[in-house]
């Protein structure tokens, strides 16, 4: 009897352990994949490699296309989550905290953003974009302007989303103490509040930078001559050509997303947060 | 410190009425209990005097300002929450520093009264830890510490040891009660717990759906409850309902006649018989004035719990555990025992008072 129940849990156990890895299998295969084959030395992908070589790296660096997508893509991810995780934080605090008619519509309006696919919002803001260039006389289209504001729309709902679960959990009891210390309501939001929203405002930051830098369905239309992102540069590249130089920029792009997680898990434990 | 009183207190949330026309003071040095079921208005109560409800009508009064539309930041109370709520971002004498920090004391004044207010509570040695490195029971004292470095007007406590473990809280309840004597703190706690109350507390409020039920010290409150309801909160509690049939008995709703000598206190619309359990004496065989069936003895330790049922009723009995060679040692369930009280031992009251 007591052979049996000690012999299941370890058969669970084994299962549970193979169903893990397979998880990580599944998310890393892809990742994996591109990191190996952008060292293969032939220009069509086959297996086994002719030879390993660095060449796609010095490749990708000397395509002025990648280079000025990389600049662009990073440029745009800063500004658009510079702009949207504030908005983003002082909406989601209205949300929790407000006590005002309409609370859950506005929170379902700024949510809204994540449901709709990118390539429809894209073209609507294309649109809007060209009613907007009539309406104001200037260029809005083909402009940074333009494209940074498209990418806010992508920053705004994730930080509302982030940021609405941290005050959740927040507890409104320290906020309380800080009163019946003596601390007005301006220096509680400023000296407790925000700073205990901080992971959740970190994470939210972290995410709008990672949406923008690698979002390809909103951008389509909105780049200009010169001034695209590199995931679309690297869109445009794979219509005419297909060797692992796309690989090797993939690698580069991974890279800084990776570095960026880790920066960040560093401040805060993002596996609490999000 | 300050006297505390409350007029005429109310506060209603929609169709409810939370509290209930409280009227109450605190004498300066005085620890009063607000001892109640959750829903009784105790902490409403308590965060109407903090400042962080406004209530409906009534006045709050600290000496002779009325604090009443005062914000909670300009009260000068200090408040322990049940949960501590300690600022999660800053470490304990930055907890402890804040409160001064934001009466603008300078840095090296805060820092000795800091250094202070550590040595009370005995955590000179984490002044730098964060709240997560610190146990339930030393967030507690930071939390007492933050609150009285402020040399508050009040002293609030709003369930402080529900979070801690049976024996620390024992242990902290003596601490806290020794601190605020010596330092005579005018207090207002909050508590469910009615040993909480009794062991702290020179005087309790027993509060139900809002009102008071009755106010006085502990021994007047477990000795001469004004009605079944107190009698019951304050302590365990032997309830039968009935009627006086004469100057020396009551009859209970199945018929039994038990005896009473109370005197002129009792009121004339007593239907309810409450007697504590350790009021009543218990012999093994039935020569009593009242026998009955044992149904269960319970083993405490120091003492023993008998259960014995009379006619429809049953008495819940607590003695101090028999040595084993005593005849009541021997007891068992279904045996015959009788019990026997003091005439004046039993309280005669009304079910509810109105």
């Amino acid at each position: 009897m007591s052979v049996r129940l000690t012999k299941r849990p370890f058969l669970g156990r084994g299962l549970m352990r193979a169903a893990v890895a397979l998880a990580y299998l599944i998310v890393f295969a892809p990742v994996f994949t591109i990191v190996v084959t952008s060292f293969f030395s032939q220009q069509i992908v086959s297996f086994p490699p002719a030879g390993l070589t660095s060449h796609w790296y010095v490749n990708a660096w000397q395509t002025p296309e990648f280079l000025r997508g990389l600049l662009t893509s990073l440029q745009v991810a800063l500004l658009a989550s510079a702009i949207g995780v504030p908005i983003g934080t002082a909406a989601a605090l209205a949300i929790v905290r407000g006590e005002f008619w309409g609370r859950n519509a506005i929170s379902t309006f700024l949510l809204a953003p994540l449901a709709v696919p990118g390539v429809v919002a894209g073209s609507g803001l294309y649109m809007f974009y060209v009613l907007a260039e009539d309406f104001l006389d200037r260029d809005v289209k083909a402009t940074t302007q333009g494209l940074v504001a498209a990418h806010v729309l992508l920053a705004i709902p994730w930080t509302v989303r982030l940021v609405v679960a941290s005050l959740q959990g927040l507890e409104r009891s320290a906020e309380e103490a800080a009163a019946n210390l003596g601390a007005g309501p301006l220096t509680v939001f400023r000296r407790i509040t925000l700073p205990m929203m901080r992971p959740g405002i970190v994470a939210a930051t972290m995410f709008s930078f990672i949406q923008s830098f690698e979002n390809l369905d909103i951008s389509l239309l909105l780049v200009g001559p010169g001034k695209t992102t590199l995931p679309v540069a690297m869109l445009n590249y794979l219509q005419f050509r297909i060797d692992p130089t796309l690989a090797a920029v993939a690698t580069v792009q991974i890279l800084i997303v990776g570095v960026l997680m880790a920066v960040t898990d560093r401040f805060v434990r993002l596996s609490r947060v999000v | 410190m300050a006297n505390l009183s409350i007029e005429k207190l109310t506060k209603r949330f929609g169709a409810s009425l939370a509290v209930d026309g409280l009227d109450l003071s605190v004498q300066e040095g005085e620890l009063v209990a607000l001892l109640g079921p959750s829903g009784c208005g105790k902490t409403t109560t308590l965060r109407m005097v903090a400042g962080f409800l406004p209530p409906t009508s009534g006045r709050v009064m600290f000496d002779h300002d009325d604090v009443t539309s005062l914000p909670a930041y300009r009260r000068s109370t200090g408040m322990v929450f049940q949960s501590y709520a300690l600022f999660p971002h800053m470490t304990a004498a930055q907890n402890i520093g804040f409160g001064l920090e934001m009466r603008g004391l300078t840095t090296p004044t805060r820092q000795a009264k800091i250094e202070e207010a550590l040595k009370l509570v005995r955590l000179s040695h984490l002044a730098s830890r964060f709240p997560r490195e610190l146990s339930g029971g030393q967030q507690q004292r930071v939390a007492l510490a933050r609150a009285l470095v402020i040399n508050p007007k009040l002293f609030l406590l709003d369930e402080p040891l529900s979070n801690l473990d049976a024996k620390l809280r024992a242990e902290v309840r003596v601490e806290i009660r020794a601190l605020q004597q010596r330092l005579g703190l005018t207090t207002l706690l909050v508590t469910h717990d009615r040993e909480e109350a009794l062991t702290m507390a020179d005087r309790l409020v027993v509060m139900d759906g809002g009102r008071v039920r009755q106010i006085g010290s502990p021994r007047e409150l477990y000795d001469e409850p004004q009605d079944a309801f107190v009698a019951d909160f304050v302590g365990r509690c032997n309830i039968l309902p009935g009627r006086r049939e004469n100057e020396t008995q009551f009859r209970t709703e199945s018929g039994l006649l038990l005896s009473v000598d109370t005197g002129a206190r009792e009121s004339k619309n007593a239907t309810a018989f409450t007697l504590r359990p350790e009021r009543i004496a218990i012999h093994p065989g039935a020569e009593g004035e009242l026998s009955g069936v044992v149904k269960a003895v319970t083993y405490l330790g120091p003492q023993t719990e008998y259960h014995v049922s009379i006619g429809q009723g049953t008495f819940v009995v607590v003695r101090q555990t028999p040595a084993a060679h005593e005849p009541l040692a021997l007891v068992r369930p279904e045996d015959v025992v009788s019990l026997q009280w003091d005439r004046k031992a039993p309280r005669l009251v009304p079910q509810t008072s109105s």
